[in-house]
């Protein structure tokens, strides 16, 4: 379940909090796991205190002998069929190994999980060391470890067919050697360099105009009143009552719109190309662009 | 299940040495919530229908214009041990008012400040009950005096907003989002007893608004975290749990199992019930929407369908037991939850009255059952680039374009169309009145781990580009779009007898042409937080609505 982000305008950059992946489910630091003044983080799983490193350490080689094989090194289940541990409900329930130690000592055996003679303090250890893994799982169940996606893997495009694509679709507005010069530097991951060029991202500003540093161009807008007076400038809002507008000088102008004469209001979006274009955008264009633009050295 | 030792007694911080006392009578008997939507505020859609259409005509199309503010009040959200709720001060400010402290964390996790108002506001005899995430109000509907706060210290959870009350006789019910169902006692916002309803171990999150059906309290939760659904009803007045009804097959044999890859990847695949739904007196059927399936959008779950996900269900609520389902996105990989509100309309189909439910839900598409058999009478689209799909199937459902899926190398596709805010319907012009956001944007696969991935980590959109939000009006006969108004942000919808609809634009309150959406009054208000309501006391109607976080009560001045 996600909520509605009433997103209006370009938004780039929402993604890839996901590069930064812990490598593989080391126990976490019992001191820091995870804990947080952020609400949307703190699930007990989270927050709760680990057990010392040496409890960790024991409970992590006991996994990997007892337990990798069925529900793998990473925990999220196994060539031999067992569950995925990180999203178990008796995982997540459990606090101190009283759910899953009878588990590991064979009280599940009807349903194939076999018995395994630990100690009472081993297999509280390795209770120990599922819950330092789970500590590690991110916001709405983002598990932990690498995905093994890598920029090839974003990359599939035809960079001759990307560029053709910018040819036809791009040049009147960009130019690789002017406004998109290094734009390949500018985003080293891929996926950032994507939803920049379909959603006329921060730093590409239309011909010869500055890009503005956080956010996409504002748009323009025109009022022109019924007695051919006209005021222009960049736009602050607009609703059914009123337009509020930034003047050339750095005036601010409100003018209502509720008059029963009221003026003729333009609004010139500068991303209206970029919603025509994105309209009947296929992925594989999209994808070819992108190859293309990343290329550019 | 264990849970964090109950330590944090529930105490009572007296700001001041007056009890916060009422004039009248207080309680709600649930006989008053089968009312047609008129002078009190009963549920979180207003009444049973959900249609959120009030019978009131004092404010109607030819004084509208005259309609002012009667007050304003602004609200602190609670944080550290004891709230920090500033007294209000100033010349003229009104009387401190009692908080009550609750919650079995330390504080250290509420922020404070500017609370999410965007819940349905009760009025029950004059006075206004409001919650947010973590704090709950009695408020006079009269004059916007605050008369309790209660303040919830949390152990953490997803904080979504809380979507309000409930309320039995002088019981009033909150949930919070460390998952404990809280009975307070609408007099005076101290505890009569809290209950769990779902683990937070296992990272369930509550936020839904308790709904009172006669001797029944419905109760829903959330989770992002591959748990199972379910709708639970407790007894009103002991807090004992009546029945649960899983939202996903949970044993061998249950029906929708087959739709699943393996039951355990059913009993995995969320299904959350977290909006409240509508009732229909007559049939005892409610009916509510299910959420997403988990994993979302990606691997793990099988090719099926994947009941009872983003399906609106049927249960009696006596029972609980399932009386019919229809899945509005079969086997979604966007992430679009089905649970906006079903709309029960009794109104001409076909020829003949039929007892209709109407429904617009997150993946852009607006649907008409009959609410007796949950037999499909109408589909209808939305939105500008409302592209994932490849028509309808033989069901009217709508068919998914599998070449809109997320992928790795990311995949161009419209974001959700409508959400929580509330819908709306009148009987007077027959149109469905909806909320409607365009936006394309790109979703990519981030987790193509073969064995099936988890909670929603696996994709993260980006590349947004918006089209414009607008109130769509639509015919229920035909699902046809009659007119759509273009706005700067949408919130929920209110429908009068005087033959007006209220809703806000991003920065406006306004009043609209029902049969047109032509703007008649506005103020401007803020950014609302849900639909607006209306109350009828002291022979005056009210309109209200949040802006931020503040409450504006409108009324004609004379």
């Amino acid at each position: 379940m996600t909520m509605p982000m009433l997103i209006c305008y370009a938004a780039v950059g929402l993604l890839l909090e996901l590069s930064s992946f812990a490598q593989a489910p080391a126990p976490a630091k019992p001191a820091a796991a995870g804990r947080s003044r952020t609400l949307n983080t703190t699930f007990p799983q989270q927050t709760r205190k680990l057990a010392s490193p040496d409890v960790l350490a024991r409970g992590k080689g006991l996994y990997s002998v007892n337990c990798s094989a069925c529900h793998g090194s990473d925990l999220r289940g196994g060539d031999q069929g067992g569950p995925n541990l990180l999203r178990s409900l008796t995982a997540l329930s459990d606090q101190h190994g009283e759910l899953i130690s009878p588990i590991i000592h064979g009280a599940r055996q009807d349903k194939g999980m076999p018995a395994f003679h630990l100690s009472d303090a081993d297999s509280t250890a390795v209770a120990e060391y599922i819950h330092s893994v789970l500590a590690l799982v991110g916001p709405q169940a983002r598990p932990p470890g690498k995905t093994g996606i890598t920029d090839k893997d974003i990359l599939i495009g035809n960079v001759s067919a990307g560029q053709n694509y910018f040819q036809t679709n791009c040049a009147s507005c960009h130019s690789v050697t002017g406004d998109l010069k290094d734009v390949a530097a500018r985003y080293k991951d891929p996926r950032a360099l994507q939803n920049a060029w379909v959603a006329g991202g921060t730093v590409m500003g239309r011909g010869n105009a500055p890009a503005v540093a956080g956010r996409g161009k504002p748009s323009t807008v025109t009022v022109t009143f019924t007695n051919g007076e006209k005021l222009e400038g960049t736009l602050i809002r607009k609703d059914d009552f009123i337009v509020t507008l930034l003047l050339a000088d750095g005036d601010r102008r409100s003018v209502s719109l509720e008059s029963s004469d009221p003026p003729k209001v333009e609004i010139h979006d500068p991303l209206d190309a970029h919603c025509q274009l994105a309209r009947n955008l296929s992925n594989d264009d999209m994808h070819n662009v992108t190859a293309y633009l990343a290329a550019i050295q | 299940m264990t849970f964090t030792k109950l330590t944090s007694m529930t105490r009572l911080l007296c700001l001041v040495t007056t009890p916060a006392l009422v004039v009248g009578q207080i309680g709600l008997e649930p006989t008053d919530i089968l009312k047609p939507l008129a002078e009190q505020w009963t549920t979180y859609n207003g009444d049973y229908s959900a249609r959120r259409y009030s019978s009131l005509k004092q404010i109607n199309q030819s004084n509208v214009r005259n309609l002012s503010l009667a007050w304003v009040t602004r609200f602190t959200a609670g944080t550290g041990p004891t709230g920090n709720i500033p007294a209000p001060t100033g010349r003229g400010a009104p009387a401190p008012y009692p908080v009550v402290v609750g919650g079995l964390g330390t504080g250290e996790f509420n922020n404070g400040g500017s609370p999410r108002l965007g819940g349905g506001i009760l009025m029950v005899n004059g006075v206004l009950y409001m919650s947010a995430p973590d704090n709950a109000w009695a408020i006079d509907a009269r004059d916007g005096t605050i008369l309790w706060q209660y303040y919830w210290k949390t152990r953490g959870g997803t904080h979504t907003g809380n979507r309000g009350m409930g309320m039995w006789h002088d019981n009033l019910y909150l949930e919070v989002h460390d998952d404990y169902l809280i009975c307070l006692d609408a007099r005076t916002g101290r505890e009569k007893w809290k209950k769990e309803i779902s683990s937070f171990e296992q990272q369930y999150f509550s936020s839904f608004s308790p709904l009172v059906i006669g001797n029944h309290l419905l109760v829903g939760t959330g989770n992002d975290m591959d748990s199972p659904g379910f709708l639970q009803s407790f007894d009103p007045e002991t807090g004992n749990r009546q029945w649960i009804t899983y939202t996903v097959p949970m044993n061998a044999g249950d029906k929708g199992v087959e739709t699943w890859a393996s039951l355990d990847a059913a009993r995995h695949g969320g299904a959350q019930a977290w909006l409240p739904g509508a009732y229909d007196p007559e049939t005892h059927l409610y009916v509510f929407g299910t959420g997403n399936p988990t994993p979302a959008y990606t691997t793990g779950r099988g090719d099926g369908d994947n009941l009872f996900t983003c399906s609106l269900v049927a249960v009696n609520v006596d029972t609980g037991k399932m009386a019919w389902y229809y899945q509005t996105s079969p086997h979604d990989t966007h992430d679009w939850d089905s649970t906006e509100a079903p709309v029960f309309v009794d109104a001409p189909f076909g020829g003949r009255m039929r007892k209709l439910v109407l429904t617009a839900q997150r993946n852009g598409y607006f649907f008409v059952l009959d609410r007796i058999t949950g037999e499909h009478l109408v589909t209808g689209k939305m939105g500008l680039v409302n592209n994932w799909a490849l028509g309808l199937d033989d069901q009217g459902r709508p068919r998914r374009n599998p070449a809109k899926d997320a992928t790795i190398a990311g995949s161009i596709v419209n974001a959700d169309i409508t959400n929580f805010p509330a819908p709306a319907f009148s009987p007077d012009t027959g149109l469905f009145y909806a909320p409607e956001n365009n936006t394309l944007h790109i979703t990519y696969l981030m987790d193509p781990d073969p064995r099936g991935s988890m909670g929603l980590g696996g994709v993260s959109g980006g590349g947004a580009l918006s089209y414009g939000s607008y109130i769509d009006a639509i015919d229920y006969k035909t699902g046809k779009i009659v007119w759509r108004h273009e706005i700067s942000g949408t919130t929920g919808l209110l429908a009068t007898a005087g033959n007006l609809l209220f809703s806000g634009d991003g920065q406006n309150l306004v009043a609209y042409e029902p049969a047109t959406g032509k703007p008649l009054w506005h103020s401007r208000i803020g950014t609302a937080g849900n639909a607006p309501e209306t109350y009828l006391l002291d022979g005056r109607q009210y309109i209200l609505a949040t802006g931020g976080d503040q409450l504006f009560a409108f009324v004609l001045n004379q």
